[in-house]
C-alpha cells in the first residue's frame, strides 16, 4: 500500500515548510528512514525522512515550493501502483497548492481529480471546524454589540463622530468630574455643566453634586452663540515625508548647535494699503450681520492661504519624519491672565473671514475664562502671534513644537516708504517668521513669506 | 479570650493541627532542635518527636520540593522558610511544581501543603533580607496566599491553611511575632478563620485604607492621625490575597468613594496594582478620586537607618496619600 | 563520554543470566519493548501531521531502561520522571490509550488533555508524573520517599532523570536529604550522553556515576541497552531499598536514537550521523534481546513478525481511539486550578466571569 509523504512539523512552531531540495527523485527506491528532502522551516533546514518502503512514485510539491504542515507532498509506493486516489486527495486538500504551486496543476487529468475530491474534503473540514466557527460567530456578535468599527473602513467615521458628540452632551461633555459625581448627577438629574468643580483642576466631585442637589443648580450662564458644525472637505489629513539622510544630518547638527528647536528668523515688511481698503469694503458688506473683521482676521486668512500653497511650512517635526499637513489648523496666540494659550482655528484655509472672526472671538473669550477644552487648543499645524495692539513694531515668537513655524505680527502703522522714487506714507506692518530649521530652510520660509506678502498687498491674489 | 503574641498564636495553631491530623508535619531550617529561628515552633519537637518536626539542611529548593513530593502522596506538609527571602531559591518548586500539579495532572494530584515564614523587612537587615514576597506567590494561579496581621488572624488562618487542600503561602513578619492581641481561648474550641474573608479593622466614612499583613498596624496609626484632623478613615485588612475578598473591597470603596492601598512591597505589579485594577473595573462609578498606593520606595532596601526609614511605607506617607485622595492641601492629582 | 569503568561504583553487575527468566517472560519483555518502540513511532507520525503539538520527546533507543527498571517494581511502588515520559508510563501500567490521548490533547487523556506529552500522570498506577524542568522531579521523589518512610510503608520510589539533571542544584539537595534520612528512593540517570545538544562530558568534570557518591548515595552503573542486566541489577537495588538501606543511585547507560525533541535534528553539530548509525546498528536494546532470543531458539522470524503485527495493531488502535476522542470541554479551562474553591473570596482575576455584565 502506498504511503503519503506529508509536510511534517519539523519545529514546534512550523506551519509550513519550503522544499529546499528533493534528495530522492520520482522513481527512486526509498526505505523507511531515508532522507527524502531538505525542508526549510521557520527556524532551520531540517531533513524529511521516509516513513514507508518502496519507490518515490510522485513528487507533488517541487523544489522551492511551500506546503502547509500535514499537506501531502509526495507518495511512496510499489512500482506501478495506482496512486491516483492519493494524488488527487493530497493536491485537492490544500488551497495553498492551488494558489501557490503550479507544479501540480500541470497535469490536466490530475486537476480534474482534484476538483472532485476538493468538495468532499472541504465538507469534512467544515464539519470538524464547526466548533471553531461557532467561536468565530460569537466573536462576531460581540463586535456587533460593541459597535467596534473596522479601522480599515473610513466610511463609518462621520457616524461615529456624531454618536460620540451625542453621548458627550448627554453626560455633560468632557467636563472634569469624578466617576461617582457623574453617577450622582445622573441620578439627581443635575447637569454637570452647570456646576463649578471644587476638586483639583476644577474636577466636580461628589460633594459638589450633593450641594447642588440640596441648593439647586447655580444660575445658568449666558450661552455662547452656537456655531453651525463645520464640515471639512474630504481627503487625507496629512502626509508623512520620511527624512532623507541629509535632512536627518541637518536636524542633528542644528540641534547640537542651538538647542532643541533650531530657530531662525525671517522678517518681511508688508504694505497694508490694499488690505486696509479690502477690510473696510468687507466690513461694509458684513455690517448687516453685525460682523466686524479685524486686521488680524485678514492676516490669519492670508496666512492660511499662503500655507496651503507652501505645505512645507505647514508641518510638524516628528523626530524621524516630517509631517506635512494638507489642512491648515492655525494656532492663534491669546494672552490670558497668567500666561498665553493658543486656541486653534481648524481648517482656516477653507473658512471665510466672517467665520474666522467669530471663532477667534469665541475661542479667545473662553480662553480668558480658562474654559477651553483640550482639543480646542491642541493640534495646530502653524501659529500666529500678534502683538500689534501693544504697539510692538517687530518681535520674534517662539515656536510651539512640534509645529515648525510661527508668525510674529507687529503693529500696523503709517511709515514713509520710497515708492517709484517718491517718498510716500503707507500703512506698513512687519511680520517675522520663526522657523524650525529641521523642517524649513531659509528659502522655503522666504517663499512662503513672499506669498503671504503678496496676498496682503493685493488681496485679489487670493483668488488667483 | 487569651492575650498572647502572634508567635504564640502560630505555635498554638501548629500544635493543634499536628495533634488533629497525623498527616501534618513541619519541616524547615532550625524548626526542631533550635525551637525555630523565630521560636514559632518552640516545644513542638518535644511534643511531637523528630518524625513530624524535621530539621532540614539549608536547601530551600530541595526541602520545598520534598514537601511537594510528600503532598503528592497525601501528606500535609508545613514547610517553614526561615524567611520568604530565602524562598526565592525554592520558587521553581513552588511555581512549577506546587501551583501546577493539580492542573497538569488533570485533577489527580492535589497539593495540601503550606509554605510559611516571615515576609517583608525587619530592621536594618538590608537588601537581601528585607523584601515583601507576596507578588511572586500571588502571581501564579494554583497557589493561595494568606497574610495575617494580628495574633487572632494568625492562629485562625494558619489552621484554615493547613486544612486547605491547595498549596497555601502563609506570610508572617519578624516584626509581628511579638505583637500581642486577643485570641479565643483554646478551651473554647476550634478557632478557624475561613480563607478569603477580609476584616474591617477600623470603621470610617471618609477614606478607605486597604492593606494586608504587617501594614495593618501602620494603617491604624495613620487612621489615628487622620482622626485628629477630623478625617474618619476605614481600615480594611484583606487577610488573604488569594482568594481575595473583592466584595469587601468594593463595599468600603462604595462607602467612602476614596481609597489608598498600603503595602510593604514594591509598587510595580504589586498587590496594590491588582486591587486598583479591580476597583476601577468594578466600582468605577463609586470613585470620587483616583486611588493612590503607598508602597516601599522602588529601590532595594538600604542598610543605613535613616535611608531604611525613608524606604519603608509609614503612617505619615499614608496620611499624605489620604489627604491627596481627599483633595485636601490642594495637592490632588 | 569519558570512560567510567575505572571509577569505583559500589557494585558491578555481571552479565545477566538468561536462566533467571523463563521463555514466556523473555518473549513478554521483547513484546513490551516493541510496543514502546511502535508507540513512539506512532507518536512521531502523529506529530508530523499535526495531531500532536508542542514539545514531544521520544524514548526510542532507551526502551530497556524503562522496562528494566520499572518491570521489577511492585504495583504499589512509585515512579516519577522527567519529560521523556511516555514509555515509562506504559511500563508502569498506564493505559496506552490514555497516554496517546494525552499526547493528542484529548479529554480522555491521562491528564484530561491539560498536561500533554511532558506531563503524563496516573496516580492510581503510582505514576507520579512527567515533569518539565530538568531536575525538578528529583526533590519530589525525595518527598515521596519521605512520605513512604513517614507512613512506615515498604514501598519504593523510582526517580528517572536525564544525565543533564545531575548538574542541577535540585539533584544535589535532594540526594543529600535522601541519604541523610535514608529515603526509599532509587535515583536512575538515563545517561544518553547528551543534554539536548550538549555532550555531558563537555559540561561536567566528573562522570555521571561519580556524582552521587559525595552525597552519600551508593552508586551503580549498568548497560542500559541490556534489558536483562538492567532488570537484574534493579531487582537487587530495590531489595536493598525495601530493606531500609536507603537510597541508591544508578547510572543506566543508554542512547537516544532520535533528536532531543521532535523539533531537533537526530544528528548534526553535536553528534555525527556515523555515531548515531553505529549506535542504532549495534546498541539497539530491542535488537540485542531479539538476537539473544533467536540464538536461544526461543523465537523465529515468523514469531517476531506476528508479535510486531500485534503491537502495531495495539498502537494503531490507541491512536485511533485518541483521534476519535473529544477535546476537553471549554469549561475545563478553569477546573483543577484549585481543588478547593473557598466559600469566600475570588480566585480568578481575568474578569472573564464578568464579561457578560
Amino acid at each position: 500500500m502506498a504511503t503519503k509523504v506529508h509536510m511534517e512539523a519539523l519545529s514546534p512552531t512550523m506551519e509550513e515548510g519550503q522544499i529546499v531540495e528533493w534528495l530522492k527523485g520520482e522513481g527512486d527506491a526509498v526505505s523507511s528512514g531515508d532522507i527524502l528532502a531538505e525542508i526549510e522551516t521557520d527556524k532551520a533546514t531540517m531533513e524529511l525522512v521516509a516513513r514507508g518502503d518502496g519507490v518515490l512514485l510522485k513528487i507533488l510539491v517541487e523544489e522551492g515550493g511551500t506546503a502547509p504542515v500535514g499537506d501531502v507532498i509526495g507518495v511512496i509506493g510499489e512500482e506501478g501502483e495506482d496512486i491516483s486516489d492519493l494524488v488527487g486527495g493530497g493536491g485537492g486538500g490544500e488551497k495553498k497548492e492551488d494558489s501557490d504551486s503550479d507544479s501540480s496543476d500541470d497535469d490536466a487529468a490530475e486537476e480534474d481529480g482534484d476538483g472532485e475530491e476538493d468538495g468532499e474534503e472541504e465538507k469534512a473540514d467544515d464539519a470538524e471546524g464547526d466548533e471553531e466557527e461557532d467561536d468565530d460567530d460569537d466573536e462576531g456578535d460581540d463586535e456587533d454589540e460593541l459597535d467596534v468599527p473596522d479601522p480599515a473602513d473610513p466610511s463609518d467615521l462621520p457616524d461615529r463622530k456624531k454618536k460620540k458628540d451625542g453621548e458627550s452632551k448627554e453626560d455633560g461633555g468632557r467636563i472634569k468630574a469624578s466617576p461617582v459625581a457623574r453617577r450622582l448627577a445622573d441620578e439627581e438629574g443635575i447637569e454637570l455643566g452647570d456646576l463649578e468643580g471644587s476638586g483639583p483642576g476644577g474636577r466636580i466631585v461628589k460633594a459638589d453634586v450633593e450641594k447642588a442637589a440640596r441648593e439647586g443648580p447655580p444660575a445658568k450662564k449666558e450661552e455662547a452663540p452656537e456655531l453651525e458644525p463645520f464640515e471639512p472637505e474630504a481627503g487625507e489629513e496629512y502626509e508623512d515625508i520620511p527624512l532623507s539622510q541629509m535632512r536627518k544630518t541637518i536636524a542633528k547638527r542644528l540641534v547640537e548647535s542651538i538647542g532643541p528647536v533650531p530657530h531662525f528668523f525671517l522678517t518681511i515688511d508688508v504694505d497694508m494699503t490694499r488690505a486696509v481698503e479690502a477690510r473696510s469694503r468687507i466690513n461694509r458688506m458684513l455690517e448687516k450681520d453685525g460682523v466686524k473683521v479685524s486686521y488680524n482676521d485678514i492676516i490669519l486668512k492670508a496666512t492660511a492661504l499662503a500655507l496651503k500653497k507652501h505645505p512645507a511650512c505647514n508641518a510638524h517635526w516628528g523626530g524621524d519624519h516630517v509631517r506635512r499637513f494638507n489642512r491648515v489648523h492655525l494656532g492663534v496666540a491669546v494672552a490670558i491672565d497668567d500666561g498665553l494659550i493658543t486656541p486653534v482655528i481648524r481648517h482656516a484655509e477653507s473658512k471665510g473671514l466672517a467665520r474666522i472672526n467669530q471663532e477667534v472671538r469665541e475661542l479667545a473669550g473662553r480662553a480668558r475664562e480658562k474654559k477651553l477644552k483640550p482639543e480646542e487648543y491642541t493640534g495646530a499645524t502653524f501659529s500666529v502671534s500678534n502683538l500689534g495692539m501693544f504697539g510692538i513694531e517687530e518681535f520674534t515668537a517662539v515656536i510651539n513644537p512640534p509645529e515648525a513655524g510661527i508668525l510674529a505680527v507687529g503693529v500696523m502703522e503709517e511709515r514713509p516708504v520710497v515708492i517709484d522714487g517718491q517718498v510716500e506714507v503707507r500703512p506698513r506692518m512687519k511680520i517675522t517668521m520663526s522657523c524650525d530649521h529641521r523642517v524649513i530652510d531659509g528659502a522655503t520660509g522666504s517663499e512662503f513669506l513672499q506669498t503671504l506678502k503678496g496676498i496682503l498687498e493685493e488681496p485679489l491674489t487670493a483668488f488667483v | 479570650m487569651q492575650t498572647i503574641t502572634y508567635r504564640e498564636a502560630l505555635n498554638q495553631a501548629l500544635s493543634e493541627e499536628l495533634e488533629r491530623d497525623e498527616n501534618v508535619f513541619l519541616m524547615g531550617e532550625e524548626v526542631a532542635e533550635y525551637d525555630g529561628a523565630y521560636k514559632v515552633s518552640k516545644g513542638l519537637l518535644e511534643a511531637f518527636g523528630d518524625r513530624r518536626i524535621v530539621d532540614s539542611p539549608i536547601s530551600e529548593l530541595g526541602f520545598a520540593g520534598l514537601g511537594v513530593g510528600a503532598a503528592m502522596v497525601g501528606l500535609r506538609p508545613v514547610i517553614e522558610f526561615m524567611t520568604f527571602n530565602f524562598s526565592i531559591l525554592a520558587l521553581d518548586q513552588v511555581i512549577n511544581s506546587a501551583a501546577k500539579m493539580l492542573y497538569m495532572s488533570g485533577g489527580q494530584i492535589p497539593m495540601p501543603m503550606v509554605f510559611r515564614g516571615p515576609t517583608g523587612a525587619a530592621l536594618q537587615l538590608s537588601a537581601q533580607h528585607s523584601q515583601a514576597c507576596e507578588t511572586w506567590y500571588v502571581h501564579a494561579p494554583g497557589i493561595k496566599l494568606v497574610t495575617p496581621g494580628t495574633p487572632a488572624d494568625a492562629k485562625g488562618l494558619l489552621k484554615a491553611s493547613i486544612r486547605d487542600n491547595d498549596p497555601v503561602a502563609f506570610m508572617e513578619g519578624e516584626l509581628l511575632y511579638n505583637v500581642k492581641g486577643e485570641v479565643p481561648d483554646v478551651e473554647d474550641g476550634d478557632f478557624v478563620i475561613p480563607l478569603g474573608k477580609a476584616d474591617v479593622k477600623r470603621e470610617g466614612s471618609d477614606v478607605s485604607i486597604i492593606t494586608h499583613g504587617k501594614m495593618v498596624h501602620v494603617a491604624l496609626q495613620a487612621a489615628k492621625k487622620l482622626e485628629k484632623d477630623g478625617i474618619e478613615a476605614e481600615v480594611l485588612d484583606l487577610r488573604t490575597l488569594r482568594p481575595l475578598d473583592v466584595d469587601a473591597i468594593l463595599e468600603t470603596v462604595r462607602k467612602t468613594n476614596r481609597a489608598v492601598y498600603l503595602e510593604e512591597g514594591w509598587p510595580y505589579a504589586g498587590i496594590g496594582s491588582q486591587i486598583v485594577a479591580t476597583i476601577q473595573e468594578e466600582a468605577f462609578d463609586a470613585l470620587d478620586a483616583p486611588i493612590l498606593r503607598v508602597t516601599q520606595a522602588d529601590v532595594p532596601m538600604p542598610y543605613a537607618k535613616r535611608l531604611e526609614q525613608m524606604a519603608k511605607p509609614d503612617a505619615d506617607r499614608v496620611v499624605r496619600a489620604c489627604n491627596r485622595v481627599l483633595y485636601r492641601n490642594g495637592t490632588g492629582s | 563520554m569519558p570512560e567510567t569503568e575505572t571509577m569505583s561504583p559500589e557494585e558491578e553487575v555481571a552479565e545477566a543470566d538468561l536462566d533467571r527468566f523463563d521463555k514466556d517472560q523473555l518473549l513478554g519483555f521483547l513484546r513490551e519493548m516493541l510496543l514502546y518502540r511502535r508507540f513512539e513511532e506512532k507518536a512521531e507520525e502523529a506529530y508530523a501531521i499535526g495531531k500532536i503539538g508542542g514539545f514531544c520527546h521520544l524514548h526510542i533507543g532507551q526502551e530497556a531502561v524503562a522496562l528494566g527498571i520499572i518491570g521489577p517494581l511492585r504495583e504499589d511502588d512509585y515512579v516519577i520522571t522527567a519529560y521523556r515520559d511516555h514509555t515509562q508510563a506504559l511500563a508502569k501500567g498506564v493505559d496506552a490509550v490514555g497516554v496517546m490521548a494525552e499526547l493528542y490533547g484529548k479529554d480522555t487523556g491521562t491528564s484530561r488533555g491539560k498536561g500533554g506529552s511532558m506531563h503524563i500522570f496516573d496516580a492510581e498506577k503510582g505514576f507520579m508524573g512527567g515533569h518539565g524542568i530538568v531536575g525538578g522531579q528529583v526533590p519530589l521523589a525525595a518527598g515521596i520517599g519521605f512520605a513512604i518512610r513517614y507512613r512506615e510503608e515498604d514501598r519504593v520510589c523510582v526517580c528517572f532523570m536525564g544525565d543533564a539533571a545531575v548538574n542541577q542544584g535540585a539533584f544535589h539537595e535532594a540526594l543529600n536529604m535522601a541519604a541523610v534520612w535514608k529515603l526509599p528512593v532509587l535515583f536512575v540517570v538515563e545517561n544518553n550522553e547528551y543534554g539536548m545538544g550538549t555532550a555531558f562530558s563537555r559540561v561536567s568534570a566528573l562522570p555521571v556515576v561519580e556524582r552521587a557518591q559525595g552525597l552519600g548515595v551508593p552508586a551503580h552503573h549498568v548497560d542500559g541497552q541490556d534489558l536483562l542486566a538492567t532488570w537484574t541489577l534493579t531487582e537487587s537495588l530495590v531489595e536493598k531499598i525495601r530493606n531500609g538501606e536507603g537510597p541508591q543511585y544508578l547510572d543506566a547507560r543508554t542512547y537516544r536514537f532520535k533528536g532531543h525533541s521532535m523539533s531537533d535534528p537526530v544528528s548534526g553539530t553535536y553528534r555525527s550521523k556515523e555515531e548515531v548509525e553505529s549506535k542504532v546498528r549495534e546498541r539497539d536494546p530491542i535488537t540485542i534481546l531479539r538476537n539473544r532470543l533467536f540464538e536461544e531458539g526461543m523465537l523465529d522470524e515468523e514469531g517476531l513478525k506476528a508479535m510486531d503485527t500485534e503491537v502495531r495493531k495495539e498502537v494503531d488502535e490507541a491512536a485511533q481511539a485518541a483521534d476519535d476522542a473529544p477535546f476537553p470541554a471549554d469549561e475545563e479551562l478553569y477546573t483543577h486550578v484549585y481543588s478547593e474553591i473557598n466559600e469566600h473570596g475570588r480566585l480568578f482575576f481575568d474578569g472573564r466571569d464578568r464579561e457578560d455584565d
